[in-house]
């Protein structure tokens, strides 16, 4: 009995995408630690910051871990934001633009951080509305808003790759707070603050009645163009946050390339934690797990020394594993394995 | 496939466009031919404002020169209209021109035979496009996440090959593909010219039209476009179909690869990032619903036609900032999607 309720238990976790997002950042991780067995090892510089690689992980991570966030609540409502690479180059090009105009004081790193979370929220806004009240479709609405962002950002910069100095700026995106990065301390904050939001009140649930019948939902009085407005905003303001950060660490805008295609790396976090794109239930911690397991990915890429820009190469293996995997041809295959199991059991 | 709704008498007075949209109905105008109609207007429109602003738009060698130029670009959006009218989406098509081209470009270096090199890079594509299309039919996963993948996997298999640009050799057979040629000489450079892309873009262009308009094949791709159960109900072969769209959008993607890379003699692991998504934006701008159902491939020619000479006339103003450009695309889809809002009603 105890021991058919196990293979339950076991199955159940296995048909949990998030259990295999871990399974794949342990086996990525063992496979580092099996060329270089000192490669888990996390220290203490003198200077009171933890240094090792599980750390540059996390810094890594921080970035994409929110816009992975703001992604699972769109995606949850069965929409898509195509748009939050481009509201990460325009909350980098606005604060540091901001920054230069600046004089370097704490108050000004405040005033350039808010003015870029104002713009972000704006352009999310603008999503939001087009999608709730106009109806336009969330791919092509955020696909104008993606060309239309990244150009807006070059206009704001000139077309230059503004870089400014301001150390409290610098501080959050690349200081330590009792050894761990503050960016990443900031996503994880921004991670609980979300769950708590949505999974202790019920705005998670009218977010995914939205995702799975948005006609049953407007009849049961679920205020869906106000909610729908609400998630592309916060997808809006986290992508702004995450500009903010990814260029913070450099001190530097480059308006081209920063945030370029990650909102495919956050689509793909969003989905390897097990939320599917039509929407309906979704899983914060999954796509966190997902933005962790990706740039575990990146890390692991380029220590076997790979070329980085074969990176997408080695996404797209793990892509595929984890669908197939969820896949449920794949899915009946492996359970009639497993129903198979006990009766041997039973003959020996 | 729209269905009139009776108004009852105290209604409110339907909106104006609404009412033109009732006008032409009445007419006996298919108001599903209206947006790609529209499209073409606007390409009118855009050539004679550009023979008065700029002058030298509406002679031979600009036109040419226009077609020849985007040759790639709207056999491209010819393979994605299939998809997209289908209801499904294609991402990997930019990635796949660059592995194709890449790989095609060392292929001739490495001494293979003209013909052999372009039918491996043809080969390529519709290995691709299999590949998707084996995760969406076979294994369930979702179209956007299933070419997603294979997008990674042929912009890292891309960079594996070479992270360089790849020049084919001066002497190769290939460059005649792309080599212009003066079918009218006309006064000083204003000369009417083809070249072997071109007309490969146009045979590709005629035949997709017949297929779609005229086969079964063609028509149960409309069909699960509009409904893919009822397709499935009437009979129709679904799974097969769904396969082979994106079979035809991978091998269309091969063939712009050769046919860009013969016009501009080098290749790069870098070649057609973000493509997919202009070549998206172009057959939503000729009036093909991004649902599926709807539209047509000549409105995919107009659309990548409009997004082609768009770079034409901000080249000739010298104006406008090069950083306006992405504005200006986003600003031509956002018409159109509105546009194609006013005519076709929400259908559920």
């Amino acid at each position: 009995m105890t021991a058919t309720t196990t293979r339950e238990r076991l199955g159940a976790l296995a048909s949990t995408p998030l259990v295999w997002g871990l399974v794949a950042i342990v086996v990525l991780l063992a496979i580092n630690s099996l060329r270089d067995p000192g490669y888990l090892g996390v220290e203490l510089a003198a200077s009171g910051r933890l240094t090792g690689n599980p750390i540059d992980i996390l810094r890594t991570a921080a970035p994409l871990l929110m816009i992975a966030l703001g992604m699972t609540l769109v995606v949850a409502t069965g929409g898509i934001d195509l748009s939050v690479g481009s509201a990460m180059v325009i909350g980098g090009a606005v604060s540091m633009e901001m920054l230069q105009a600046g004089d370097g004081s704490v108050g000004s790193a405040m005033a350039a951080l808010g003015v870029a979370l104002l713009i972000t929220a704006v352009l999310g806004a603008i999503n939001g509305v087009l999608v709730a009240f106009v109806g336009l479709q969330p791919f092509i609405t955020t696909l104008v808003t993606m060309l239309a962002g990244r150009g807006l950002a070059k206009v704001i910069t000139e077309g230059q790759n503004t870089s400014a100095s301001n150390e409290a700026f610098r501080w959050i995106a690349n200081g330590t707070v009792l050894g761990a990065p503050v960016v990443f301390l900031i996503a994880l904050a921004i991670l609980v603050v979300v769950v708590v939001l949505v999974r202790t009140t019920a705005l998670g649930m009218l977010i995914e009645s939205i995702g799975i019948d948005p006609k049953a939902s407007r009849m049961a009085g679920v205020d869906r163009r106000s909610l729908l407005v609400a998630v592309y905003v916060i997808s809006g303001v986290l992508g702004g946050v995450a500009g903010v950060f990814a260029t913070g660490s450099v001190m530097t805008v480059d308006v081209s390339n920063t945030g370029l295609l990650l909102e495919l790396d956050a689509i793909l976090a969003v989905v390897v934690g097990g939320t599917a794109l039509t929407g309906g239930r979704f899983s914060l911690a999954g796509a966190a797990i997902g933005a962790l397991l990706i740039a575990t990915l990146d890390k692991t890429v380029v220590f076997l020394g790979v070329s980085s820009a074969a990176t997408p190469a080695f996404k797209a293996v793990v892509i595929v594993a984890l669908c197939l995997l969820q896949s449920a041809t794949i899915r009946e295959r492996l359970s009639r394995v497993r129903l198979r199991a006990p009766r041997r059991e039973v003959t020996a | 496939m729209t269905t009139t709704i009776e108004r009852p008498h105290a209604a409110p007075k339907p909106p104006w466009h609404r009412r033109a949209i009732e006008r032409a109905r009445r007419r006996g105008i298919d108001v599903r031919t209206l947006p790609t109609g529209a499209a073409g207007i606007i390409l009118a429109v855009m050539l004679v404002y550009g023979e008065v602003a700029y002058g030298q738009v509406l002679q031979a060698s600009t036109l040419s020169n226009l077609l020849i130029n985007n040759a790639h670009f709207v056999i491209l959006a010819v393979g994605l209209s299939f998809v997209i009218l289908a209801g499904g989406i294609d991402l990997s098509v930019g990635a796949v021109i660059a592995v194709s081209s890449v790989a095609g470009v060392m292929l001739v270096g490495a001494g293979w035979p003209t013909p052999l090199a372009i039918a491996a890079m043809i080969g390529i594509g519709t290995a691709f496009g299999t590949a998707s299309g084996v995760l969406v039919q076979h294994f369930g996963v979702q179209p956007f996440i299933a070419t997603l993948a294979m997008m990674f996997l042929a912009r890292g298999l891309a960079s594996m090959l070479s992270t360089t640009p790849q020049r084919l050799p001066d002497d190769s057979s290939f460059r005649l593909l792309g080599e212009p040629w003066k079918l009218i000489d006309g006064p000083r450079v204003n000369d009417l010219m083809a070249s072997a892309g071109l007309v490969v873009a146009v045979v590709v262009v005629v035949v997709a039209a017949i297929v779609l308009q005229r086969t079964r094949f063609g028509r149960t791709v409309y069909a699960i476009g509009g409904s893919e159960s009822s397709a499935a109900l009437m009979g129709l072969r679904v799974p097969r179909t769904k396969l082979a769209i994106y079979v035809i959008s991978g091998t269309l993607a091969g063939v712009a690869a050769v046919v860009y890379t013969a016009r501009l003699g080098t290749a790069q692991n870098i070649t057609g990032m973000g493509w997919e998504l202009t070549a998206i934006a172009a057959v939503v701008i000729g009036g093909t619903l991004l649902t599926g159902g709807y539209g047509y491939v000549v409105g995919s020619v107009i659309g990548a036609l409009v997004l082609g000479l768009m770079t034409v006339l901000i080249t000739r103003d010298g104006g406008v900032p090069p950083e306006m450009t992405t504005i200006i695309t986003g600003g031509i889809l956002f018409v159109f999607v509105m546009l194609q809002r006013a005519v076709v009603r929400r259908r559920r």
